[in-house]
This record gives C-alpha cells, structure tokens and sequence, in this order.
C-alpha cells in the first residue's frame, strides 16, 4: 500500500499469520474463518495457506467450541477461538466465565488455561441491537481473564503475540468499524507489554481516558483543542483487566483533570472503574470533579443518526473538556 | 459423655424446627441411626447420630427452632457415669459506642486538590474566592490566595522611590535584574492567575524552552539619543507631584505601542500563521526578588496618556512582585518589553514569549561618546534590541519598527 | 444375591479384592464426608456417591495414566479410584491448603495434576466441550491418550451436551463419554426431564456408537467400559455408554427427599453394588467374611486417617488470597 499505510483488517491478519508460522501448536478455529474467510474478511486465504487441521470451521456452536479451545489449552495447544461478534459471546460465557477464567485457582494453581479469545465488538457499522455493543465492561469484570483492547492498529497487529504468550486466557475486543480504517504502523514496535496501558498523546491540562474506538476519537479531539491552546493527553487504556492503575494514577497527577471515554454505556462500565481508581488513589490530585463521556444507555438503534449518537463524538470530548476547563 | 448438636445440612441452613424426637433417654443408639426429625425450609429431614452408646438427656422439646450448633442430646458411651454439663451461654459482644461525629464541617465547594494544598498551607478555605465550575476553589484559586498571604505588605515601589534626576531610577525594575536576559509571561492562557515563586521558575523555564525550540529568532539593535527625551521627562516632572511623577519606562512603553501601529505585524501572534491583534497589548516584564519574572500587560498602550501609563505600571508592579494578577493582565499581551534599567549592561537580546512574535529589548542608558553632523559629544545613549519570529516578519519589518520607535524617543513631546 | 460373571476374564483374587476395597473405601469415605459435614468441618455443597461406586470403579479400570479424567461435583469417588490420596481429597474438603485444590476447590473441585484428574466440574455439562478439546489436542499432538468424561443424565438436556456431541463426533476425537444416569437430576426424574428416556440415542442422534449398562454390577461395568475404550482407542472417535445407576443418599446433605418415594430408595438398595459383588466373590471363593471385615477395618483406618490429617492441616494465609488468579509467570 501506498505510503506504509495499512488497514486494521490487514494488521489483525498479519499478526494471525505470524502466530501460525511461529508456533506449530497456534490453530485458530471459529465459525467461517476458512472457507468463508472471516466474517469480516480478516482470515482470507489463511485455510489455502495453513490448512484445515490449522483454520478450523466450527459449526454455530460458540459454547462448544470455546470450551474446546479450554479444553485444548489444557491439552497444550495454544489455540485463537474467534467469536464473530461479542453479542454471541454470550452463549460461550459459561466456558469463558465459569471455566476458563476458573480453572487456576479452582484447582490450586495446577492448571492454566493458555488460550485466546479474539472477538469484534463495537458500534459504528449500522449492524443494530443484536450484532454491535461495546461490552467489554462484561469481561473485564471477570478475575482471571485478561481482557484486551485493541484501540489502534498498532494493538490490532502486535497484540495478538504476548497475548499467546500469555499462560491464562486472553480477551482481545477488536472493533468492526476500524477495520477499513488505513494508518501507518509506528517504526520499531515489533513487541508490546500487555501489562501497560499506553500514553497515545502527551499533555499537561486534562487527561482523556480511552480505549478501543475511543482512542482514535480522543487523538482528533486533542488535536483540536490543541488548536485552542489546550493541551489534552490521551491515555489508552488497552488493557481492561487487570487495569493499569499506575499509567492512569501518573497521568492524573499530572494534569489533575481527567476525562474517560467510551462507547459502552455508562452504567457499571469501565469508566465507572477508572473514575472510582481516581478517587481513591489520587483524589486530593483532582482539580476538578472526573467526568465521563460513555455510550447512551439503550440497545444499539439500526439508523445512522441514531447510532452515532448513541456513542460519543470527537466534537464531544472537545466540548466537555472546554468545559471542563472553563474555557471560554 | 458426647454431646449430639443440631447438625448443619447446608451452607444456607441457620436452624431446624424439631419435630419429632425418633428416641428417648436410656434407648441404644448406634452409628447411623435416625434419631430426630427436623424441618428445614426444604421440607422435614432424618437427622443420624454418628455415635454408639445410650441417649442421655434429651434437651430440646418438640416444635422448639433449634439453631445449628445447639445442644439437643447428650449421649452416654458405653459404661460412663451421667454428668450434666451445662451449656455456655455465648458471651455478649460489647458493641463500642458510635463516636460522636465532629462538628459538621461548613460546606465549601473545592476542588480536592485545592483542599490539599490549602490545608498544607494553613489556609482557611473560607478565606479563598472560588472561579473554578460553580465557583469552587481551584488550586489557582489557593495559590493566588497564598501568595497574597505571602507578600501582603509590598507596596507600589515607585510612590516612594520618585526618580530624582533624570538620569537616574531609568526603570522600576533596576533592584532586581535576572541574571540571564529572559523574558516571560509565566502561564498559560486559560490558567486563572496565582502562582507560588516555584511555579513561576517552573513556568520561566517551561515557556522559554518552547520558545527556542520553535520560534526561529532574528535580532536587530540600534542605540537611541536619549537626551532629549530625558530632558523632556525632567520639565514634565517638574509639574508633576511627587506622586504623579514619571518614569522613562513610560515613553519606552509608549513608543513601542506608537511604533506597532506604524508596523501592525509585529503586534501579533503566530498561532497557524500571523493572526493581527487589534488592540495593542503591552507586556512589561517585572523581575521578582526571589527570582523569576512576572510579565503583567497594559492594556491598550497606544491609547493611554503618559500619565495613564504611569498609573498602570504603579499598579501592575507592585500586584506582579506580590504574584496578585489577573489572568487577563497575564494572557493578553501582544508583544513585550523588557527593561533592564542602569544595572550596567547595554543590550538585552530576549527571548520571545509565544505565541507573540516579538520582543523589545531596552538597556540601562549610559553616557557615550555620539558622533553627530560631524561633531563628537557625550550623550545618553540607549541601546533598543528587538528579537522576532521569522516566520512572522523580516529584517526589513523589523528595522523600520525599530527606526520607528527611535523616531518617537527623540519626539517626546509628540508622545 | 449373587451375580453372573459378566466378563470372560477371570479375576484373581488379588484384583477382585482391589476391586472390592475400592469400593468399600469409596462407601466409608463417603459416610465419614457426611459426619464431618453435620459437624461443619465440610462445607458448601456435598453430594456423596453412595450407591454409584460400581460405575466409577467399573469405568476406572479401563483407563491408563495418559488418559485424561474429567468428573461432575459428585467425584470424590472417581478421585478416589484415580488414585488420588484419600488424606489430600479430605484436606481439600476441609478446605485446608495441603488439598489437592490448595483448599480452593472443596468438595466439588477436586483437581490433580499427577493423575490428569480435571474436576470436579459443577456446571452441568459445562465440562463436556472442554473434555472434546483436550481430545482435540491429543488429535493434533498425535498423542495416544484418551479423555474421560463423566456427566449426569440432567447434563444431557443441556445445550452445551448437543455441542459436545456434535464437535467430538465431527471432528472424530477420542472422547469416553460416561453419562452415570441415576435417574434424578437433582430432584426431578428422568421421565420429567427428557422427551426420549432411552439415553443412548443421544449418542446415535449424532452417528456416536452408544451403550447402556447397569451400573450396580461392577462387572458388567467393567465389560462394557473395556468395550467403548477400545472402540475409542481403536477407531480415534468418541463413545457414549450410559451406566444406569442409583443414589442411595440425597442429592446434598441439605435435600429433605420430597420427590422419591422411601420404598423406592429401599428397592435400589437391595441391588447394592458393595453386597452384590461381595457375594459374586464368595460364590467364587475370591474372599471370606474375615477378609472382608478386615477390608472394612482397613477402609475405616483408612478414612479416619484422612479426618485426623486434615485436622492437622494448615489455612492458606489470608495474604494469599488472589494468588492462583493469574499464573505466576504472567506478565
């Protein structure tokens, strides 16, 4: 592609591919990322390349497959389950929730559960109530998972390997309305700590605390009020469970604002978390109240306008921040 | 002697209603056998013995609730005599009395942070006027009040100390030059004012930095006659009141303004390209004594009298030295002046505060040897620097402010 | 009542006594479970097996050490059988750390590494897509193994067991399904719980060999189970066998029985598997009477031996709480 650019589709393919030829013991399995190519087009061609024993169709059939993805991790393999949307996650939330995020401790420490869960989420394709929410808050409660968010192609390409690295399960939302999305690649990441969460953009004035589709959503709105002398810093959260409390707490000191964003509704969600982090390790930072930004508190709607606003918007983020900062 | 207790049949069984006891004292009991029937909330349930002997006492009566845990049964293993033990009744938990709250704090709206640093500082928030969101207390809010609390006593310096020759006191700001040729305006622009002397040098150095790192600076000089001007300024002052009387600050002051509307380019900032500010804005950088700068502005210089901009720097210096300024005397410069009086050196090349475009430089006046129509004399001579943005302006703007200013300097009366 | 010899192989009496004293153990292991629940040194839930020791005995003997072991809540028996340590399974009872689950797990999560013992599963049928995975990874690792699973009967209602089915049969993994059908899903018969009651046509339904059993005659079991092992082991692909059996005791110990007539439970009692291959065996002359009392005495030392060990065992410090969340090597 012209200039380096790369679409998100392709980042999440090549990190797919890149397991695969690293690691004899990677599959991947889920419903139609062979023949179809992916519901989204991101596993095209990997049945040609790698085979069936490697690119496996499963029947619709999420609880069953993800707790043979358990069940295989338990048996040594390293396998990628694909969920097609996180709505149909649900039906696999028994084996995520009840056995894979169980086994460690249940059984004293004797048994890891060494698999990844990749699944796309997010709100922005007109896809309508039962095939596009933001329900990372639903995972990122659950001790014993980790629970990724890939906000930026740069995740979307690298995250993928230290997660199947990782001896416990991993959850990596990516998001349906970036995958079109071109971008370049930052030079020299090769690698990234999916402990940490990952300061996007400097700033002294307010911290704007994000993830997923929020992130790029955040960097626009920064660049505008830059324009109007504020200086905002963009915290992407990326990891989602277990949080990094540090990068926030150490961002937050600094600017003594913040402001969390996110697409999932407002009620019990990651924001609620991050807002109550604040408080109670750095409240006497604050300069001003914690505000949030989150999706409405409705089923997605199918129109356009509709689903737009039930997210929030770039001209939001500059909005609440001038508020916040009293800015005429 | 065993003692047989209301079994636990589940985590969420608290107590049983006995029913039916399926013994009596003196029976043979063995391993498993059903001695009693209780009611649980699911229904009634055969409870076993796990014991061999004989039933004892029987000490709970039929219908009784029973809670898990208490003595129903004694049981007497074979051969052993019948001692009653008594049950222990539960020693009482001694509830500590509830404190008595403190006095009801008196509600103030401030923000955490500002909470902190008042508390760390002693002062009262009662004390503090709120600008923040629905008029809380901001940190800016506290620092301003604490460096009030700091420096209450400074007074307007030039009301007295009246220059007394024209030759001397040139600038208000001679006691405390800064050490290196800096200048500033100490904050950012959506920033309320207040600052404790820390901030200010944190500020100094924030500022200055950004300015070397992008403003792409050019620099001309040229020495003024300032005989004229001072002597114009000693006839003045002769009218004047001790009070009243003026500072050579002025007529700098004055002239850079004039000058910029002679060459509006230099008022200006460059924010994505050269953005003309209307009102002329001058500010004039104040060294603190405890180091750093404060660089408050006149507003509208072009337009004040002399004796107006006298007004202004007696109330502007003594509020900057007390860090007591407005945000708006701190944001709305359009270019600055620095003046660094008779400390003895001649020329000040500054370094321009973003995002204006230009600075104006004024050295002590000294006596020096003038070379005019042909004739060598000793005069007072005044060296004026300006240091600008390239991407703003060029030489050729640059020189004919600097020409211009020296043209109104040796014009006073036109001031 | 004696038993025909349902296998060609004839036991030593050697292997018929082992056989005997499994269960026996299982049985007093069980009875002294319920003693320490009623005295709240157990907690949680506890289902006891009383009555199923045939199926986990029978089963049992048909697997290898390479083979993989997946069991419900009620498993203290099949851990026991496996060849887990009746002192380690009492101490994860009393929830004390030197357990088998560190304490962690309790009566229902019996896990161990050593034996490939994973649970103590109580979800129901939560555990049958797990067991079709590890099969899968035994597939593509080209490893020999197979992979036990026990289940209830009322896991065969669930989704999740129609899933299970479907991928193990498709994919054609050596799984050993073991449905230990004892006519109760907790309180509700069989009859009320399923449209078709003849179990093995479940398995048909997805082209797996299927068979049933009676689970009260250990040797029956052991037939059968030798049988659907081979299969499994021979053609790669997985195998239902039903074992039709009976709980003596109630689901848990907080369960007042309203939902089974006494005369019932007295019926099933007479088909006791522990009486049953006792007289088997003495018909053989395998054993004598005083062989047995002195297989009780043994079983007995046995369990109050595990009672006095978790009594001495140690409480997992507070401070140690989360540990086991995520791997110690995580990043």
């Amino acid at each position: 592609m012209p200039d380096n650019l790369i679409t998100y589709r392709e980042c999440i393919k090549q990190a797919i591919r890149e397991a695969l030829l690293g690691d004899e013991r990677v599959f991947m399995m889920g419903e139609d990322v062979g023949r179809y190519g992916g519901a989204f087009a991101v596993s095209k061609n990997l049945l040609q390349e790698f085979g069936p024993e490697r690119i496996m169709d499963t029947p619709l059939s999420e609880a069953g497959f993800v707790g043979a993805g358990i069940g295989a991790a338990l048996g040594g393999m390293r396998p990628i389950v694909e969920i097609m949307t996180v709505n149909f996650s649900l039906l696999a939330l028994d084996q995520i929730a009840n056995n894979a995020a169980t086994l460690l401790h249940m059984s004293g420490g004797q048994f890891n559960v060494p698999l990844v869960i990749r699944m796309s989420a997010g709100i922005g394709r007109q896809l309508a109530a039962q095939h596009s929410h933001s329900w990372e808050p639903l995972f990122a409660h659950l001790p014993g998972l980790r629970v990724l968010s890939a906000g930026t192609h740069e995740d979307a390409r690298y995250m993928l390997a230290p997660a199947l690295l990782d001896p416990d399960p991993v959850i990596i939302f990516e998001y349906t309305s970036l995958l079109n999305l071109e971008n370049k690649l930052p030079e020299n990441t090769g690698s990234i700590d999916i402990s940490k969460a990952k300061v996007r953009r400097e700033g002294k004035d307010i911290s704007i605390i994000t993830y997923g589709t929020g992130v790029y959503k955040s960097l626009e709105a920064a660049t505008e009020l830059a324009a109007s002398g504020i200086d905002a810093e963009v915290v992407d959260l990326r990891i989602l469970r277990p949080l990094d409390e540090e990068t926030i707490i150490a961002s937050v000191a600094e600017t003594h604002r913040a402001l969390i964003v996110e697409d999932a509704s407002k009620s019990v969600s990651i924001s609620s978390e991050v807002s109550a982090r604040i408080m109670e390790r750095c409240f006497y930072e604050l300069d001003a109240p914690v505000k949030r930004l989150c999706g409405a508190e409705v089923p997605i709607p199918y129109p356009k306008h509709l689903e737009d606003a039930a997210v929030p918007q770039p001209a939001q983020i500059v909005s609440s921040i001038k508020n916040i900062l009293q800015h005429a | 002697m065993l003692e047989y207790r209301m079994p636990s049949l589940g985590a969420d069984m608290e107590s049983g209603f006995l029913r039916e006891w399926r013994v009596k004292p003196g029976d043979q009991i063995r391993k498993g056998d059903i001695i009693a029937e209780v009611e649980t909330q699911k229904g009634i349930i055969e409870i076993e013995v796990f014991d061999e002997g004989t039933i004892g006492e029987l000490l709970v009566k039929v219908d009784d609730k029973v809670p898990v845990g208490t003595l129903m049964a004694t049981i007497i293993p074979a051969g052993e005599a019948v001692p009653v033990t008594a049950e222990k009744a539960p020693a009482a938990i001694g509830i500590p009395a509830a404190e008595v709250a403190a006095a009801e704090e008196h509600h103030i709206r401030a923000s955490p942070l500002a909470r902190r640093i008042a508390s760390e500082k002693g002062i009262a928030l009662s004390s503090i006027h709120g600008t923040g969101p629905d008029g809380a207390i901001t940190r800016d809010d506290v620092e301003h009040a604490i460096s009030a609390r700091m420096a209450p006593e400074a007074k307007p310096e030039l009301q007295k100390e009246p220059p007394t020759a024209p030759k001397e006191g040139i600038s208000e700001t001679k006691s405390a030059i800064p050490s290196a040729p800096v200048e500033v305006i100490p904050t950012k622009p959506t920033s309320a004012p207040g600052f404790s002397t820390e901030t200010v040098r944190m500020a100094v150095a924030a500022a200055m930095s950004k300015s070397n790192r992008e403003i792409p600076h050019y620099y001309l000089e040229t020495r003024i006659d300032m005989c004229s001007a001072l002597n114009w300024l000693s006839e003045a002052n002769k009218q004047r009141p001790v009070r009243e009387r003026l500072l050579p600050a002025v007529l700098l002051i004055k002239a850079v303004a004039r000058a910029l509307n002679d060459v509006p380019d230099l008022n200006a900032w460059w924010e994505d390209g050269l953005q003309r500010k209307a009102s002329i804005n001058v500010g004039y950088v104040v060294s603190l004594r405890t180091g750093g700068i404060m660089v408050p502005t006149i507003h509208d210089a072009d337009s004040k009298s002399l004796d107006e901009l006298m007004q202004a720097l007696n109330d502007l210096i003594p509020r900057a030295r007390a860090l007591r300024l407005r945000s708006s005397e701190l944001a709305d410069s359009t270019i600055t002046v620095t003046s660094l009086g008779e400390g003895g050196v001649e020329t000040v090349y500054g370094v321009i505060y973003p995002p204006q475009v230009a600075l104006v430089g004024f050295g002590g006046i000294t006596e020096q040897p003038w070379a005019e129509n042909g004739m060598l004399d000793v005069r007072p001579v005044l060296t004026a620097t300006l240091a600008a943005d390239h991407r703003a302006s060029d030489g050729s703007t640059g020189s004919r402010f600097l020409t211009a200013i020296k043209n109104y300097l040796q014009q006073p009366d036109k001031l | 009542m004696a038993q025909e010899p349902a296998t060609a192989k004839p036991l030593t009496r050697e292997q018929a006594q082992k056989l005997l004293y499994q269960m026996v153990l299982i049985r007093k292991f069980e009875e002294m479970s319920a003693e320490m629940y009623t005295k709240t040194k157990i907690r949680g839930f506890l289902h006891l097996y009383i009555g199923e020791e045939a199926v986990a005995v029978g089963v049992m003997q048909s697997l290898g050490t390479e083979d993989n072991v997946l069991c419900t809540y009620r498993e203290h028996g099949h851990a026991l059988v496996r060849g887990l340590d009746p002192k380690i399974i009492m101490a994860e009872m009393y929830g004390k750390q030197e357990g088998c689950s560190r304490g962690r797990g309790g009566s229902m999560h019996l896990f161990d590494a050593k034996t490939r013992f994973y649970g103590g599963n109580a979800i129901v049928a939560g555990h049958l897509a797990m067991a079709v995975g590890m099969a899968l990874a035994d597939k593509k690792m080209k490893r020999n193994g197979l992979t036990c699973c026990f289940f209830g009967e009322g896991a065969i209602a669930e989704g999740a067991f129609h899933e299970a089915m479907n991928l193990a049969a498709l994919w054609q993994v050596p799984v050993l399904f073991v449905c230990e059908n004892n006519f109760y899903a907790m309180g509700t018969a069989l009859r009320y719980t399923h449209a078709q009651t003849d179990l093995t046509l479940k398995g048909a339904a997805y082209g797996i060999a299927s068979a049933a059993v009676d689970g009260m005659d250990l040797l029956a079991v052991m037939q059968a189970a030798d049988t659907a092992s081979d299969t499994v082991r021979n053609t790669g692909k997985p195998y239902l066998l039903v074992c039709n059996t009976y709980r003596f005791r109630a689901h848990s110990m907080f369960d007042a029985e309203l939902y089974r007539e006494k005369s019932e439970v007295e019926e099933w009692k007479k088909r006791d598997p522990i009486p049953g291959f006792y007289n088997y065996l003495m018909l053989q002359q395998l054993l004598t009477a005083d062989d047995f009392k002195a297989m009780e005495i043994q079983a007995e030392n046995e369990v109050q031996e595990a009672v006095d060990f978790a009594e001495t065992c140690s409480w997992e410090p507070v401070e140690e709480l989360t540990k086991y969340t995520y791997s110690e090597n995580a990043s």
